[in-house]
């Protein structure tokens, strides 16, 4: 009887403790295990999550996309767009003590260029030289003007980590990263948590309200969620949008979402290799009926519980660069099946390729089903992903359903994909027409007359369909109730300033 | 090696009609075999007991409770959950079955061939079997289905070569036993060839303990299906395997349990009823176990 | 004994090197590469080519088979290419949590097994040999990852009085650690528990036919007497051997336990390794595993010998 008590009192005791001292602690359920928390080499979505804590950059982006300083201060193009001179802020002490300056941001950028296995080459390959202005001035001299780079020093980019340790630890540096966020790195046990600690000399400190913060990947979006409701975590990222109506009746707990900056959609293989033979490769009008015979809205409603946004572009419809004179398209199934006995192929068969997450495999279905009224065969081939990837790229599928996590620049989410060259066209598609607005949109900074150049993108793309864009998702995040100064960003990053909890 | 040294000593030399007998005495085992039958039945059946076409999708009634209309109510897309969990049954029991029936054709000879054999052959598959049976089962499992590509085919190969190991090394255990027996000697000295003595005098022999071990691989089959689905690595997403709708309905647990509690129901009777039946194999076809 | 154990320990090491081979050629079929896997989303030909040079991924399969075995040799498991984490670091550190999982499962498979196996022996062919018998069964029969979804439901979601997933080593904080491995520990543990109850049943039922079991009852020694004293003391033996082979299989067998339940173990490792093809870290894995599950096998070989000196020749 003594010892029960005693046990009890133990459990007790330990849940009172453990709410004490989450008080200063933010707790992040992840849906994945990051990767190596290396600015230049990282590559997951999730890591840049953490990094959010632990990395500044050089510019962040609002909510609504526009870009505002943070380590700098200001930018300016030069006449011909070709030199872009960038203004540090001044004061700013990485988290071993060093100070952030010209030279370091000239360290970071050759960096990023000149690692070997560099994921960050790619964003700057437009950067030929980096000059040190003075002290706290830095200039990038491009080869020709390119306009989405801005955009890019927004995120991984722009990172700047300490010199001193990035040449202390090299291609190692990950283990224990050092930059200028407003957290420094404490430990990190792989597939069970990442611990960080306030950095004391943070350049921007007052906004900072918490101790420590503690990232924890828990695969499974309802043991994460559960988590979150055992008071285990202060906040669960990427909840399953039909989890939704639970969280919202849960008095402890709030939900926050966004619009993505990505897309997900079906790839076709339109000229890579043998397979590319197929009804659906070979003619474009098949690729509109199998459009047309799919119900977009029901797809978002029925697996997403109408919490996604059904879509038809690379960039969702309230992005400034969507153009609006090609709406997504209504179902039409008598329609497709015109368009199928135009092109003598009344019952077309096509593999679909997916990857086995349940969602997409239940979207998957749902298209198999909608597109056999129209007289569609469809076979679903849940492919792990590590092979799709590989099938996908050697052209060894016939259509590939595959999302993309998206740019805060429009040029991210369709260059690469449907330029003749693009390193992501695995269905090489090829179109002289689209090739040269592709390259004139990257040219310009004007938004408006940007978006003439992708206009004139969508005029072709929506009738030759070398991806159909399908819906975009909604970042959707649980937490605390007693958590505030939560705000969603479209590139679904967790950013600590101004969060506390009352 | 333990496994093996405990049944080497069990070697039942007569079959016929007592132990038949003994297994249907065993009310467990009895009922173990109508169960069997049953999901058998629903199988064979499924087109015509099932109420709903199993792929038939209706997005006005998606994860609905069970009602009249739909007595275990409906999945993600709206298909019904009774159908699904009956068509279920096909791919479940094919799979058990299939993926055995390799692991035995494969098995049986190899062991056949190692313990007639002898010598270095036989260390030789020793150590192999050994190195199988050392890596982790599922990983195994994974790995072959992986390597072969997602379809109940690939599944049933994957989950048959996992399982091989076992029965070499049973057939194996029971051959070392079998074949310094009187009988064996014998039809070597009247001058039998090799192959026809490990077929006539020796495979009877190792006949009973196989079926039991068959029998309960089985169960063990059907598990190792449903988790390859619940992996994402099974059939095709459409087709309705219990594995695969378990882990779609784990993301509905709080909102549509019955998605989750019904085939994960179907599993756990089936495979028991398989273990049951087995157990009761084991003890009508060898006695001293009783 | 001695050549009996030189004997044995001469087979482990070539099983080993086999189990190596076997694991290393299965992964070099799997389709799917690692550095496409690793690239992100941008797939940075560069990139790409960076990581198949650094990982030697260009190199025949027998040249880097040898590579890892030369590495191995010096004590080196290779690194991750997923984390740049050195594997022998990473096993360091998710062996522990997989031991821990493992102990306390078999702790619970015992803890109900062998009450349950003797209850059934005893009273032999009663409501409560049947019950202990299908109990034992359906633990044997209920995939463990349902099990562990439908625990979390219900003392999680529903009840709130557990954890739903996540590990706090018992350093950080005992109570907490225990409550965090109490549901996949019982989740594994449940069909232990139905292998041991299986096993202490039927070694019971021998070992009470035995005939100092008959001298000890004839002696008038009461039954509680011949039980414990006679009867379970001998009974165990090949219940604990039996016991320690399971166990070998519960350190590679949590792999869909630790994946419902979030448990940073070797489960996890492995199955991530496998999906990024992170080659170096599955085959550390694997390689360890195996070697555990020979060494057990070994040491119930020994304890039977020990027990049973007709099966030394």
């Amino acid at each position: 009887m003594q010892r029960t008590t005693m046990l009890a009192l133990a459990l007790g005791l330990s849940v009172a403790g453990a709410a004490a001292a989450s008080a200063q602690t933010l707790r992040i359920g992840l849906a994945e295990d990051p990767d190596i928390l290396d600015p230049t080499q990282g590559r997951t979505f999730v890591g840049r999550i953490v990094f959010a804590s632990l990395c500044d950059k050089l510019f962040d982006i609002t909510p609504d996309l526009k870009v505002v300083p943070q380590l700098a201060l200001s930018y300016a193009w030069s006449e011909d767009a070709k030199h872009l001179t960038i203004q540090l802020r001044k004061g700013v002490k990485f988290q071993d003590g060093e100070a952030f300056n010209a030279a370091a941001a000239k360290f970071n950028f050759e960096r990023h260029i000149n690692m070997p296995g560099s994921n960050r080459k790619g964003e700057l390959s437009a950067v030929q030289t980096v000059d040190v202005v003075d002290d706290s001035t830095v200039r990038l001299n491009l080869a020709q003007p390119y306009s989405p780079l801005i955009a890019q020093l927004t995120d991984r980019a722009g990172m700047m980590v300490s010199p001193k340790a990035a040449q202390a630890l090299g291609d190692k540096f990950g283990t224990a990263p050092v930059c200028a966020g407003p957290f420094k790195f404490v430990e990190r046990v792989p597939q069970d948590r990442i611990v960080l600690e306030r950095f004391a000399d943070y350049w921007d400190k007052g906004r900072i309200h918490f101790d420590k913060v503690v990232f924890t990947p828990i695969v499974d979006s309802t043991v994460r969620l559960s988590n979150l409701q055992s008071g285990g975590l202060e906040i669960a990222e990427r909840v399953a949008a039909t989890d939704l109506p639970a969280i919202r009746a849960d008095k402890r707990l709030k939900a926050a979402s966004i619009v993505e900056l990505g897309y997900q959609g079906i790839t076709f293989n339109v000229a890579n290799g043998p397979r590319s033979k197929n009804p659906l490769g070979a003619d474009a009008r098949v690729r509109q009926a199998f459009s047309l015979a799919i119900d977009r809205a029901a797809i978002t409603n029925v697996v997403y519980n109408g919490e996604f946004f059904p879509g038809n572009q690379w960039v969702p419809t309230n992005n400034p660069y969507y153009v609006k004179s090609v709406p997504v398209p209504k179902r039409d199934v008598a329609r497709a099946k015109e368009l199928l006995a135009e092109a003598g192929t009344p019952h077309p068969q096509v593999t679909l390729m997916t990857p086995p997450n349940p969602d997409i495999l239940q979207v998957a279905q749902l298209i198999q089903a909608m597109t056999k009224d129209a007289g569609f065969e469809v076979k679903i081939q849940a492919t792990e992903f590590a092979a799709a990837l590989q099938s996908s790229q050697k052209g060894d599928f016939e259509a590939f359903l595959i999302a993309w996590s998206g740019r805060t620049d429009p040029d991210g989410n369709i260059f690469s994909f449907i330029s003749c060259k693009g390193p992501l066209n695995d269905g090489h598609y090829c179109n002289e027409d689209v090739d040269k607005e592709l390259a004139l949109a990257r040219t310009v900074e004007d938004p408006p007359e940007r978006l003439k150049h992708y206009a004139k993108v969508e005029a072709i793309v929506s009738k030759e369909l070398p991806i159909i864009y399908l819906f975009h998702r909604q970042w959707l995040w649980a937490m605390s109730a007693k958590l505030n100064g939560f705000v969603a960003y479209p590139d679904a990053l967790i950013r600590p300033q101004d969060l506390k909890v009352n | 090696m333990v496994a093996a040294a405990g049944t080497e000593t069990s070697v039942p030399l007569h079959t016929g009609s007592r132990p038949l007998r003994r297994l249907l005495r065993r009310r467990g085992a009895v009922a173990a075999g109508v169960v069997i039958a049953l999901f058998i039945a629903a199988a064979v059946l499924a087109p015509l007991i099932a109420p709903y076409d199993p792929l038939a999708t209706d997005f006005a009634a998606v994860r609905q409770a069970p009602s009249l209309l739909h007595w275990l109510g409906t999945d993600e897309i709206g298909r019904d959950v009774l159908s699904r969990v009956i068509w279920g049954a096909r791919i479940s029991l094919l799979a058990g079955l299939v993926s055995v029936a390799i692991s035995v054709l494969f098995g049986v000879p190899i062991g056949l061939v190692s313990g007639y054999a002898g010598g270095w052959t036989d260390g030789l598959i020793m150590r192999l079997t050994d190195a199988m049976l050392a890596c982790p089962f599922l990983i195994l499992a994974i790995a072959f289905a992986v390597f072969l590509g997602p379809s109940l085919e690939n599944v049933m190969i994957a989950i048959g070569i996992s399982t091989m190991p076992q029965f070499v090394r049973l057939t194996r255990g029971q051959v070392m036993a079998v074949k310094v027996e009187e009988f064996v000697e014998a039809a070597k000295a009247v001058g039998n060839s090799h192959l026809r003595i490990a077929v006539r005098h020796v495979l009877p022999n190792v006949v009973s303990p196989l079926v039991v071990q068959a029998t309960l691989a089985i169960a063990r089959a059907i598990i190792a299906e449903a988790s390859l689905s619940f992996l994402g690595l099974g059939e095709e997403p459409a087709q309705p395997s219990w594995g695969s709708m378990l882990n779609v309905a784990k993301n509905y647990i709080g909102q549509a349990p019955w998605m989750s509690i019904w085939p994960g129901l179907a599993i756990v009777g089936v495979v028991l009823a398989f273990n049951l039946l087995g157990d009761g194999l084991r003890d009508a076809l060898d006695p001293k176990q009783r | 004994m001695l050549a009996f154990l030189v004997r044995r320990l001469a087979i482990v090491g070539p099983t080993l090197v086999f189990v190596s081979m076997l694991i290393f050629g299965l992964q070099q079929l799997l389709p799917g590469d690692p550095a496409l896997a690793l690239a992100g989303e941008d797939r940075d030909p560069n990139v790409i080519a960076f990581i198949h040079q650094r990982y030697h991924l260009d190199e025949p399969i027998p040249v880097r088979y040898l590579l890892w075995v030369e590495g191995v040799l010096h004590g080196d498991f290779g690194d991750s290419i997923r984390d740049k984490l050195p594997v022998g670091g990473l096993i360091a550190q998710k062996l522990p949590v997989t031991i821990e999982l493992a102990a306390l499962a078999m702790l619970i498979a015992l803890a109900i097994g062998i009450p349950a196996g003797i209850v059934s022996a005893v009273r032999k062919d009663s409501l409560a040999d049947y019950a202990a018998n299908m109990l034992g069964l359906a633990g044997l029969s209920i995939p463990n990852f349902w099990l562990g979804i439908m625990l979390i439901l219900l003392f999680s979601v529903e009840l709130g009085w557990l954890p739903a997933s996540g590990f706090v080593t018992l350093k950080e904080d005992p109570v907490q650690n225990i409550r965090t491995l109490i549901m996949p520990a019982f989740v594994l543990g449940a069909a232990v528990a139905a292998v041991m109850m299986r096993h202490t049943r039927s070694a019971m039922l021998s070992v009470l036919e035995a005939d100092y079991v008959r001298t000890a009852r004839a002696k008038g020694l009461t039954e509680r007497v011949v039980l414990l004293r006679h009867s379970l003391r001998n009974a165990l033996i090949p219940v604990i051997t039996l016991g320690a082979l399971e166990l070998g299989q519960l350190l590679s067998g949590a792999v869909l336990t630790e994946q419902v339940f979030s448990i940073p173990g070797f489960g996890r490792l492995i199955v991530e390794a496998a999906f990024t093809r992170d080659y170096a870290v599955v085959q550390g894995v694997v390689m360890v595993t195996a070697a555990a599950y020979l060494l057990l096998n070994l040491l119930a070989d020994i304890a039977y010998v020990l027990v049973d000196p007709r099966l030394r020749s």
